[in-house]
This record gives structure tokens, sequence and C-alpha cells, in this order.
């Protein structure tokens, strides 16, 4: 049995922000399925939003402001403390970043630059060229490197063990061993990012399987509006890698197959950058109406930008245009649809971090704080992490100061021994369905019915296509039936996790009988104030996801329909 | 928002994948996979392809796949490359050869123990050290500081250099080229007030004397990092401080 104070689980930038604050005065431990390195955060491009004024258009800019666009963009289902809180704390998190080390890009002055974003009425958005989050985690890694942090790096979770409504600790697998541990821990935090790859369309790494908010929910904790999944309007068409919002920031166009900025059709005002949703919707739009090429993509176009300025501010951009999709942005424009983002949905927490399982909080992707409601704006996730992540580690430090350690360790072996047999049965099991036929069904099913269109239909068909995922998993074996560094039996953990999510995912859209951000449905295509202002909360049933609803906290900006 | 998959054309490729599991294997060995896919494709999507569909058991290592996170590096048809980043028809054969990256001990199959290599990047203090007190804003630094730093900042740690590196083959003490390039990144770095001799440590044949400046790793550095700049770089910095040194000592 290892023990520390805490222990932290995920190496991104929500973990490691949590665990160098917890770190202050606590024995905290950061474990990860891979080195944190190779953490999603890593892939971030565009930028990280604070109202710091330093751009010119952005004089008149303010915290008040950023967090009113937060709300807005999050067609109000945000609890606008949390989202006050993000804004509010933006620019000490930023500043503290480039105090560690952050190469962030500056203006002529020396000042942080920083580029216009969807939603935002100001250019408030810093960055460092277009892979901030690349620069982020190396400072963030660097710093808890400088302040002696602990990982386990390449360990799976596999449970969180509660008792009498109390955490426990977690058991986890030595992905290079095979074998099983029991943690035991004051605090666990999840900061285990989002679930992209339950999409066969996503421009997540192939990593976010989403396994935290899996165990989290397997183990009791409500999961919150799972349903509002973000597809990013500009992921390349192919491989679907993510191309950064900063590309229209900095003053691309969307173009249809009739040459047409088509943005003037649906959002007049802000045009490019209007919301994720809504630029979303409308190349979907486009595309389905036969306004795309080949059917299938419309083009973004940078050209006008010049090579200068691309080669400075998008080099990132360019190169995976190059690398991935065979075009210079220099000299054509790249082909891009909407893919799957971003989830504002997750572990269900309060304003400080902490699940209602006292002793267990969350951070980053996998929470649901609700700091973006129904839809998040560009730029506010990496600024999340940092935000909670500081937060969460230091409510950690006030909740250690509260709580003795807790002797009683049988729980944890319960779990331990229960899990090992589980592997052991697993790994003999001689004859079953492969796990790759079953992943690929699930993520076509979410990809086809579950995506930015929805209606009860297709959803209806989805769900009933998930209960029979779920029958087939229970069938499962294995080809690698050693321990060592079994990629097989990691997918297998993670697969089952995957399949609760896509249930809960659909049911939630299913349930939900109104069109709010991210979730559009045909059927009912709009905003119901009245009866769906609020938020869906799941909880884990051997039935399936038991849903019931809670309030929105709504302070001072009353919700207004939506216009860009 | 499907994408057409169908109606593209597939091209026939034979994998020769270098295996090995300790827990079962004595030596290492070549397996051959065929796999029909779309020459647009790359390496690690063929690899995953083999994994899904005939072989739960190859083992290897991938998470973004766009070539920003350093996970994937291996020896692909001899040369060191990150497999999402290599696409099948720039390797003009239909034959493909699967190694593990070199100057690492194999865990498993294509899976490296990276320890050593992480273990250099942090023994040289790869974070901003600062004297004074953080003011209250951010520091300010011109746009042409920044750029001197670009290169090395896009380093991602895939350890391509570290395992090209001919110095390394011989000497597993050596600091290797990454940690010495990162090294460099802080040291240009305007922000950065180290004192330079906290690397009087390295100033030997395991720290920076230990290149041999055969250039290998700026060939098989995915993101363009020039590390045999950085470790001039380093050098010539140091040499100055020394001779700064001397001549405060000889006033």
């Amino acid at each position: 049995m290892i023990n520390h104070d805490v222990i932290i689980i995920g190496g991104g930038l929500a973990g490691l922000r949590t665990a160098i604050a917890a770190a202050q005065k606590a024995d905290v431990a950061v474990l990860s399925k891979v080195h944190p390195v190779r953490s999603h955060s890593i892939a971030a491009q565009g930028g990280i939003n604070a109202a710091l004024g330093n751009a010119e258009e952005g004089k008149d800019d303010s915290w008040e402001k950023h967090a009113f666009d937060t709300i807005k963009g999050s067609d109000y289902l945000a609890d606008q403390p949390a989202a006050e809180t993000l804004c509010r704390e933006a620019p000490s998190v930023v500043y503290e970043m480039e105090h560690w080390g952050t190469p962030f890009s500056r203006f002529i002055n020396g000042r942080i630059a920083q580029r216009p974003f969807g939603g935002a009425g100001f250019p408030r958005t810093c960055y460092a060229s277009d892979r901030t989050g690349h620069m982020l985690l190396h400072t963030l890694y660097e710093k808890s490197l400088k302040d002696g942090i602990r990982f386990y790096s390449e360990w799976l979770l596999t449970d969180l063990v509660i008792e009498n409504g109390l955490s426990r600790g977690v058991i986890a697998m030595n992905v290079k061993t095979g074998e099983l541990e029991a943690f035991k821990a004051k605090a666990v935090v999840f900061a285990t990012g989002g679930y992209g790859r339950v999409y066969e369309i996503s421009t997540n790494a192939l990593i976010n399987t989403g396994s935290g908010i899996a165990v989290a929910y397997r183990a009791g904790l409500p999961i919150e509006d799972l349903e509002f999944v973000q597809f990013h309007p500009t992921s390349l068409f192919g491989m679907n890698i993510l191309i950064t919002e900063g590309a229209r920031g900095e003053g691309g166009y969307l173009i249809n197959n009739k040459g047409k900025r088509f943005m003037e059709d649906y959002a007049p005002t802000l045009m490019e950058l209007a919301p994720r949703d809504i630029v979303a919707r409308s190349i979907q739009t486009e595309i389905n109406e036969g306004r795309g090429f080949e059917d299938s993509y419309i083009h973004l176009d940078l050209r006008h930008l010049g090579e200068k300025k691309i080669k400075e501010r998008l080099p990132a951009i360019r190169e995976i245009a190059i690398d991935f999709g065979g075009i210079d942005p220099v000299e054509s424009p790249i082909p891009i649809l909407p893919g799957q983002h971003y989830s504002m949905g997750g572990i269900s927490t309060d304003y400080f971090g902490a699940s209602p399982v006292k002793g267990v909080y969350a951070a980053g992707e996998c929470s649901c704080i609700s700091a973006h409601g129904a839809n998040r704006l560009g730029g506010n996730s990496l600024l999340e992490t940092l935000v909670f992540g500081k937060i969460v580690g230091n409510a950690i430090l006030e909740h250690l100061e509260e709580n003795a350690s807790e002797e009683n360790t049988t729980a944890l072996e319960r779990t331990l021994n229960k899990r090992r047999n589980w592997i052991k049965e697993l790994l003999e099991k001689e004859k079953g369905e492969r796990i790759s036929p079953i992943r690929e069904k699930m993520r076509t099913t979410l990809s086809d019915k579950v995506a930015i269109f929805r209606e009860k239909k297709s959803l209806t068909e989805a769900l009933s296509e998930i209960e029979k995922l779920k029958e087939r998993y229970k069938k499962i074996s294995l080809d690698d039936k050693g321990l060592r560094f079994n990629s097989d039996l990691h997918h297998a953990i993670e697969l089952e996790g995957m399949i609760d999510l896509a249930e809960i995912i659909t049911k939630g859209a299913l349930s939900r009988e109104e069109s709010r951000g991210s979730h559009f449905r045909l059927d009912f295509p709009k905003r119901d104030d009245q009866n769906w202002l609020k938020h869906t909360m799941a909880f884990y049933s051997d039935e399936g996801p038991k849903i019931s609803y809670k309030e929105v906290d709504i302070t001072k900006y009353e919700p207004k329909e939506r216009k860009y | 928002m499907n994408q057409k998959k169908e109606n593209i054309d597939l091209t026939d490729y034979i994998f020769k994948v270098l295996r090995f599991n300790p827990e079962k294997d004595k030596h290492s060995f070549f397996q051959t996979y065929h796999v029909s896919i779309h020459e647009g494709e790359t390496v690690l999507e063929a690899l995953l392809d083999i994994q899904d569909h005939q072989d739960g058991s190859l083992t290897f290592r991938y998470s973004c796949r766009s070539a920003v996170c350093g996970s994937c590096g291996m020896t692909i048809n001899g040369a060191l490359a990150l497999a999402c980043k290599t696409q099948l028809k720039s390797l003009f054969r239909h034959e493909i050869l699967i190694e593990p990256l070199p100057n690492m001990t194999v865990i498993k199959d294509l899976v490296v123990d990276m320890e050593p290599f992480w273990n250099m990047y942090k023994i040289i203090e790869p974070w901003l050290h600062t004297e004074e007190d953080a003011p209250e804003k951010e520091r300010l630094v011109s746009p042409e500081d920044m750029k001197k730093i670009d290169q090395y900042i896009n380093c991602i740690l895939c350890a391509c250099c570290y395992g090209a590196c001919p110095v390394l083959a011989r000497d597993e003490e050596y600091l290797g080229p990454a940690a010495i390039a990162r090294l460099f990144r802080f040291l240009e770095d305007s922000r950065d007030k180290r004192d330079l001799a906290t690397i009087d440590r390295f100033n030997n044949q395991k720290g920076i004397w230990g290149c041999d400046t055969v250039f290998q790793c700026i060939d098989a550095c995915p993101k363009d990092v020039r590390p045999t700049d950085g470790i001039a770089g380093v050098r010539r910095k140091y040499l100055l401080h020394r001779f700064r040194r001397l001549f405060r000592l000889a006033k």
C-alpha cells in the first residue's frame, strides 16, 4: 500500500497546477497513465483568456466583461459564481505562468501579446504563437520538477474507493509491470481530462478516453451536463487535427463552395468569431445543404494574411496543414469540418472543486464546476485548468488541516482484490470478442447519432446500440495474456468506462428537450428557460444512469437571447 | 459530419516490427504484418490498425497523433522519427522496418525505458532561475529577445535526438543533446538570471564538452530544433563566463 496526503490523477495542466498548490504544505503525488508532458494539454494551440488590456483595442477590457462574455457564451447555463471566479482570477494565473517561465508571445512594448477569439468583446487571448498548451505544460512540468513533486508515470487509475461517504484512496495499475497497487490518500483529485475518443471524429489525443470521469461515476459521484459536447468548428479534414480558433482570430475566413463568407448569414456582427457552437452548426449546415466541398468540408482561408503573419503567428498550424493535410496555408485554403473537441460536462463539484464525497475533488475538463455551461468559449479551457487547479490545491490544504488520517484500509484492500481477480479472469479467458470492433461501433454510433444535430429518433437508436455494446463488452477476451505493458488490457479497462460515458451523454441528450449551446435538438430547436434552465445530474445504477436536475446559480446576468 | 473513408485506394504494406517481451522472449525477433491502408496515412495509423485488427499484443506509445506530445519516437526504416508524423508514402517503399529508439532499454516491443533521458533533463534544472521577487504584472521581454529561444522551445522531448546521439551510444552518462539544448533555452532567456557557476559541474566530457558535433541530432529532430547549435551556444556562454571570472580574479 502506497500512502500520500494527496493523490492527483492526471498530469496535464489541471493536475500539475493542483499539485504545485497542494505541495506547498502537503505530501503530493501525481499519478498519470502517460508521462505528464504527453498529456493532451500539450496540444492546446490558440491561447488563454485574461483581461490584461495589453492590446490597443483591449484598453477598456475588464474581468467583468470577460465574465459576461463567458456567461453569454454558455447560453446562460454556467453557474455564474464559477464563471466570475474564472475571469477574476485570470490575470493573476497568467502572470504567474509568465513568472515561472512561459515564453508568451510579446507586443513591441514587451507586454504579453493578446489576440481576438470567438465570442469575446476584446482581444483577450494571451498566446505563445500557436503552441500555447505546449509552452504552459512544459513550464508547469518544469516547475513541478523544481518543487520535487512525486510522479507515478504510466499508472492507470482503475477504481476510486469510497466508504461511508468518505474517500479512502484509489486503486491503480502500474502499466509497465501490470501490478495493481492501492494508494491510500486523504484527498484524491481527478484531473483526467475529456472523453473525445468516445467519438469517431474528434480533435482529441488518442488517450482521451474519459476514463477518470468513468471511474468517478462507477464509484457513485454525480456526473453533470455530459450531453453538452463541444464540436470545434475547424478540424483538419481527414485526420481531424485541431486548427486553432486563433487562425480566425488572426483574420482567417470561412468560405463555402460558392466562394462566400457564409458566416454573414448566421452571425453578421461577429462573423467567423462567433462562439464555437454557432460556428460549428453553421459549417455543418453549409455542408449538409450542399455548399461544402466534396460534400464533406469547407475552406478556412488564411492566404490574405500573408506569408509573414502566418509564419509568425501560426507556425504550428502551417506545419500541421503541410504534414497532415498536404497543403501550405500560405498558398491554399485549409479543408476543415467540425469535430468533437471538448466536454463542458464532467464530475460535479462545488466552486472549490470539491465533489459531494468528502476528500474527492476534480479540476479541468473532467470536472463540471460549470464555468462553461452549455458552450465554452475558446481560450477559457486553459484558463480553467490553472484557476481551478490552484483553487483546488489550496482547498485541499484546508481540508487536510481539518481531517485526520484515516487508518482503516479494509475497503481499499477489498477493492484491490476485486480488481485483481477481474483482471486475472479477463487474462485467462480464451474465447470472446476482441475489443476494437466494440470500440469502433461505439465511436461511429456517437459521431453519427449524438453529434451536432440531434433528434429523438437517432438518440433512441444510439441508446439501444449502447445497450448492445454493454452486453458485448461482458464477453470480451484479450489477445495479450501477459502483465507487462499490456495495452490490450489497458484499453479493455478504459472501454468499459467509455461505454458508460457514451450512455450518459446520449441519455442526457435524449432527456433534454430543448436546444441550448452545443446541444441542438432538431425536434426542439428553441432554448426553453421555463423548463430547462437546469443542470443534468447522472448517477450510476446497474440499469444505466439515473438522471435528475439541479438549479443554475444566477447572480447578476439575466438570461437573454443570444445574438452575435 | 461523416468523412468519406470508403472508395479510397488502399495500398498493401508489409510491416516488420522488432518485438521483445522480456516476460517470455529470450531474444528480440521481427514479426511480419500485412496491412492494407491508404498511402496518405501515417506509420502510427498503420500500427494502430495492426493493434486493432490483428494483434492486440503489439505494444507502442502514442498520444496526440499530431507531432506535439513526443510519445511515438521510433526507428522507421533505419531513421529516427515520430510514427505519427511519418506518412507512408514519404517512405517510398512498401516494406517497412520498425524498431524501438536506440540508446535505451526495451521494456516491451517499441516501448523503451526513458528514465535516463528524463533524469538528464531534470539535472540541468530546466526552470527559470530568478533572483528578485516577481513583479506585479509580467516581466517585459522584447519580441526580438523572445525570438532567440524560439527554436529551442519547440522541443517536444521525444528523445529522437537522444536515440540518434553517437556519444550516448558509447557513454550512457552523457547529458545528451535535448538536455543541453534545453539548458541553452534558459541561458538565452532574458528573464533567466542563473549564475553560470552552477554549470561548472557540466564542464566535462559527460556534460557540455561531450558532443562529437556530427549533427545526428539535428537530422533526427522532428521539430526542426538544432540541438548542436544549443550545445555550441552553451559552450560559448560558459567560456565567456570563465574568462570573465578569471579577469575578475586577476584584478
